[in-house]
């Protein structure tokens, strides 16, 4: 997403010498390893790349990439980051954050960060649980999930990642799940994405919320239950006899039957990354009656906030005088000769 | 005869000499432009190569309902032919627009002072609103005053007639009538405002041409009523001054204009991350318009973003700054310990003011000392400045940013309410005058084959490693880290070690020895202060000395760490009092750092000290009466911001249901 030269590097070459800590088992370490993978397919330089994360188990991310990386505080990174780019435009973000991280403590700031659209990519692993702190329900957590904090269940009703971030004006939203063959793809896409691109990738916690996304992450019967979308492809899953329409009398989506191959007369919709009003028809539509919808869901870029700023400040600064000894003298002065004072 | 009133009062009631300070305090409706008129009149008093000191108080309603005693806009200025530090304790002069400005700011004034007045205000409806049962002009209740009440609505609409303004729009024009009368009662020259309106109404030159008719007609009516009234015309000399070239300025920009020039020493662009808060927002708005000093500042979404933007600048290569008041500064104490356990720079501005939670947004205080000292959570060390007047705040800027780029540390400069809004004649620096202290960033491995980003130097800072240079890349976050490599590191040794290296570092910040501003280096008294009580205690050791106590002033602007030769110099007087704005903040920390006895004089009234006052408390060391000493000051009616400031008194709700 940024115009540098690519260089080359290796899986190995994105390894730092720290000892991975996250539990064994845990999706983390299958989406570091797709990063990793995906850094050198993207040409991307360590000097100029930058890892934000805040607090969580996710937020330990940038120790285990060689590159350059923040470790900041809870909910923050998107601010963090806000002010790396602003300073250094040059440098490629990526934000690292999770449910609890970013869509509870850093609600605030992850809405604001998409909204101005700040030209970084943001990671949301969402494992619906708080799992560094042992187990607590996150924002994400599914209505009645049991855990310390809520032996009764929880009953306060889950935040939808995607549509928070389509609601809060980003340009690029893209979901993955941790073991998805395709999650490098999807953030390959989201680094192509010129603003904020943002990436729900849902992570299994193996010890506080075990295989809780397995219903459409088991790789058995995950076609009827994955809907993979591409831009300018018919939303066909279950081998392609089934697909997504639109409703034109409700103005909703419903799954479709495709009989032999023809989509067309089944109404399937074709996916046009640049369609706003569906997206957010996508990004709400419920899993159950419906697959999951994956893959980028919105891709629409606007010029980043970055470069507005940049453009301002220089715009501001043209012609002007940039002396300190004049500006420290400006507006009405006077002259003290002696004891007498003179207005000039 | 403000500032000198004291000592001066029995030789110079019977002299018709000019005296050397007045203090003149404009007092109207919100809406009426009495801080424009009071700014107005400052300038040209600057012009006038007088020495002053400003006092603006407004209400923290931005449109109180109209003749509202809590509706009332204040400014009050002090100037003189001698050293001005405060804006003065009672007004010779009030100036009152309407009902409500006489009856909140009458107590202020001083006996024999003068009151001028616009009749036209005084209409029944506004006197009820004042809660006048009878007209104060005429039952002879203004008595031991010198009273001059004429109807400045209707003048001002006379005089602006010709230009074909609006009834409303014509009497907007009565705060330049008044500036017109003030301006020849004290020999000024009307120019520069003239200049000012042609500048100020531009596109709108028949208003431009209304407002200096106005002001031509005020300063005309000024040669009438001398010739019958209480009226005198009075030329204050010019004070003595160093020669060089003056402007006036307010702490808000002084603040400002010393982070351009501390960042330009540092050789740095700066990035300001701010969000909007009384009385902070001054110095974003400055530096908004600085761009073309490589000034990027940015208006995030709350007060946490904001520091942490500045906190992402810096890790990037930029000056990270940003700025707030008490519970702004409280949202970012997290943020605080960050830079500090990273190890970056920054500067944090914090314009006091009085507490706790939202307190008075608009008043001042310095109650947010231990705030900045103690209040983070960990072993968490920070240095500390604060700046004693609007045209300090420059300097102290310079330093905070200095500190903050030598020793790569977060840096909080103390400012206040009083502080940011009040204004001041400012002799120009010299940029060149300063001596600039480059930032270095590592460009290369440090130990060898390895980078070791937590190495320290002679001073106990790090390395800073911008991102983007090739070669170095690393990690580093909030938790505790290796104390060479940065990695994480939990060992209870590794922790000890950094703890005791970020205190080290702190500890051993090359601050100036301290000096005694006024008075001899030992003694019976010396009066300790921090901040913007620098006016009234320095005022108030003057005139103590005068009569022959042996009273010194020290005045603190190194909080944190505190000047290494402090401890011993007030051990050598035999007491020590503390006036501060705050229940006696800065009082313990001397304490706590020194074993001395210091004592403490408060007040939190959100009005600051008089000089009255302070000369009262340096008596009490010296009046043979024991245990008299320090304590607490009550609030003073006679000071601004007067009791009805801000208060609604549940007419709010009855002018305006």
């Amino acid at each position: 997403m940024n115009d540098m030269t690519p260089i080359t590097t290796t899986l190995k070459d994105w390894e730092t010498d720290q000892e991975v800590r996250w539990c064994p088992g845990c999706g983390d370490y299958a989406i570091l390893k797709a990063v990793q993978r995906t850094l050198p397919q993207i040409g991307a330089d360590p000097a100029k790349t930058v890892f934000v994360s805040g607090i969580g188990c996710s937020s330990r991310f940038p120790y285990y990439v060689e590159s350059y990386g923040f470790h900041t505080i809870h909910g923050r990174a998107p601010a963090f980051a806000t002010g790396i780019k602003l300073a250094n435009p040059e440098l490629d973000v990526w934000l690292v954050t999770g449910d609890g991280d970013g869509l509870s403590i850093g609600g605030n700031h992850l809405m604001h960060v998409l909204r101005r659209n700040v030209n970084v990519q943001i990671m949301l692993f969402n494992n619906e649980i708080y799992g560094l702190t042992k187990g607590q329900a996150s924002p994400t957590s599914r209505l009645g999930t049991t855990t310390p904090s809520t032996p009764q269940g929880s009953v306060d009703r889950p935040a939808q990642p995607c549509a928070f971030a389509l609601g809060s004006g980003a340009r690029f939203v893209a979901r993955g799940f941790d073991v998805s063959k395709h999650l490098p793809d999807v953030l390959k896409a989201a680094h192509a994405h010129q603003g904020a691109a943002f990436i729900e990738i849902f992570q299994n916690c193996i010890v506080y919320n075990k295989d809780v996304f397995n219903d459409f992450a088991a790789p058995k019967g995950a076609e009827d239950r994955q809907l993979w979308l591409t831009d300018g492809e018919p939303m066909l899953f279950a081998g392609g006899t089934k697909g997504i329409a639109l409703d034109h009398e409700t103005l909703s989506l419903q799954v479709v039957d495709v009989a032999d191959g023809d989509w067309q007369a089944a109404g399937v919709i074709v996916h046009n990354v640049r369609n706003r009003a569906i997206a957010h028809m996508l990004v709400e539509m419920p899993f159950g009656a419906f697959p999951m919808a994956l893959g980028v869901l919105y891709d629409d870029p606007r010029p980043t906030f970055e470069g507005a700023v940049i453009e301002q400040n220089s715009r501001a600064s043209e012609g002007r005088d940039a002396s300190l000894a004049k500006l420290l003298a400006k507006g009405q002065t006077w002259t003290v000769t002696g004891t007498v004072a003179d207005p000039i | 005869m403000a500032t000198l009133a004291a000592e001066q009062s029995a030789e110079s009631q019977v002299q018709e000499a000019a005296p050397e300070a007045v203090v003149v305090r404009f007092a109207g409706d919100s809406g009426d432009g009495m801080q424009l008129t009071g700014g107005q009149f400052t300038l040209s008093t600057a012009l006038a190569g007088n020495d002053l000191a400003t006092f603006p108080d407004f209400p923290a309603e931005i449109r109180a309902p109209q003749g509202t005693l809590f509706g009332v806009s204040a400014f009050q200025i002090n100037f003189g032919s001698t050293e001005i530090d405060t804006a003065g304790d009672t007004p010779d002069v009030l100036v009152a627009m309407n009902p409500a400005a006489l009856k909140v700011n009458l107590a202020a004034l001083k006996r024999g002072g003068l009151i001028i007045a616009d009749t036209g205000e005084f209409t029944q409806r506004n006197l009820d609103k004042a809660k006048y049962t009878s007209n104060p002009i005429e039952d002879g209740s203004l008595a031991k005053w010198d009273v001059l009440a004429f109807d400045i609505s209707a003048l001002t609409v006379e005089a602006v007639k010709p230009f074909g303004l609006g009834n409303k729009d014509a009497l907007r024009c009565k705060n330049m009538w008044t500036l017109g009368l003030a301006l020849w009662m004290f020999d000024r020259d009307r120019q520069p405002i003239v200049d000012w309106l042609k500048a100020k109404f531009k596109g709108k030159p028949e208003i431009a041409e209304a407002n200096i008719a106005a002001l031509n007609a005020g300063h005309a009516y000024g040669e009438t009523a001398e010739l019958s009234g209480p009226l005198r015309k009075l030329t204050i000399a010019p004070v003595e001054s160093e020669p060089g070239l003056y402007r006036t300025i307010t702490g808000a920009e002084s603040v400002s204009l010393g982070l351009v020039a501390g960042a330009q020493l540092a050789d740095l662009p700066m990035f300001f991350g701010g969000y909007p808060i009384t009385p902070a927002s001054a110095i974003l708005h400055h530096l908004a318009r600085l761009k073309e000093f490589g000034v990027t500042t940015f208006q995030a979404e709350d007060e946490i973003a904001a520091i942490c933007s500045a906190i992402g600048a810096s890790y990037a290569g930029q000056l990270g700054v940003t700025s707030s008041s008490g519970p702004g500064i409280a949202l970012k104490t997290e943020a605080m310990g960050l830079a500090i356990m990273t190890e970056l720079p920054l500067v944090i501005v914090n314009s006091q003011r009085g507490g706790p939670s939202t307190g008075l947004p608009t008043k001042t205080e310095q109650s947010d000392l231990y705030q900045a000292v103690y209040g983070r959570n960990g072993d968490a060390p920070m240095p500390v400045i604060a700046a004693r007047s609007p045209a300090d705040a420059f300097e102290v800027a310079i330093e905070a940013c200095r500190i903050a780029v030598q020793y790569m540390t977060p840096v909080m400069l103390l400012t206040d309410g009083y502080i940011a809004n009040a204004a001041e004649p400012w002799k120009v620096p010299d940029p060149a005058s300063y001596a600039p202290f480059p930032a270095t960033f590592l460009t290369e491995k440090n130990a060898g084959e390895r980078l070791l980003p937590y190495k320290r130097d002679a001073k106990g800072a790090r390395a800073w490693i911008k991102p983007g240079t090739p070669g170095l890349m690393h990690r580093i976050g909030g938790i505790e880290k290796h104390a060479e490599t940065g990695n994480i590191d939990y060992s209870p040794s590794n922790h000890q070690a950094m703890t005791d290296a970020r205190k080290a570092k702190i500890d051993n910040i090359v601050v100036p020895d301290q000096e005694v501003c006024l008075g001899e280096d030992t003694g019976r008294l010396a009066v300790v202060g921090w901040g913007s009580t620098f006016g009234p205690i320095h005022q108030a050791v003057r005139r103590a000395r005068r009569k022959g106590l042996p009273v010194s002033h020290v005045h603190v602007r190194h909080v944190w760490p505190l000047p290494k030769n402090l401890g011993a110099l007030l051990a050598g007087f035999d007491r020590v009092l503390v006036p501060e704005m705050n229940t006696g903040q800065f009082k313990t920390v001397l304490r706590d750092q020194f074993l001395i006895d210091a004592e403490s004089l408060t007040k939190t009234s959100g009005q600051p000290f008089s000089i009255a006052e302070l000369e009262a408390a340096i008596g009490t060391y010296f009046d043979g009466i024991p245990d008299n000493e320090g304590g607490e000051v009550p609030a003073n009616p006679a000071q601004l911001p007067v009791a009805e400031s801000g208060y609604d008194d549940g007419s709010l709700k009855a002018v305006n249901p």
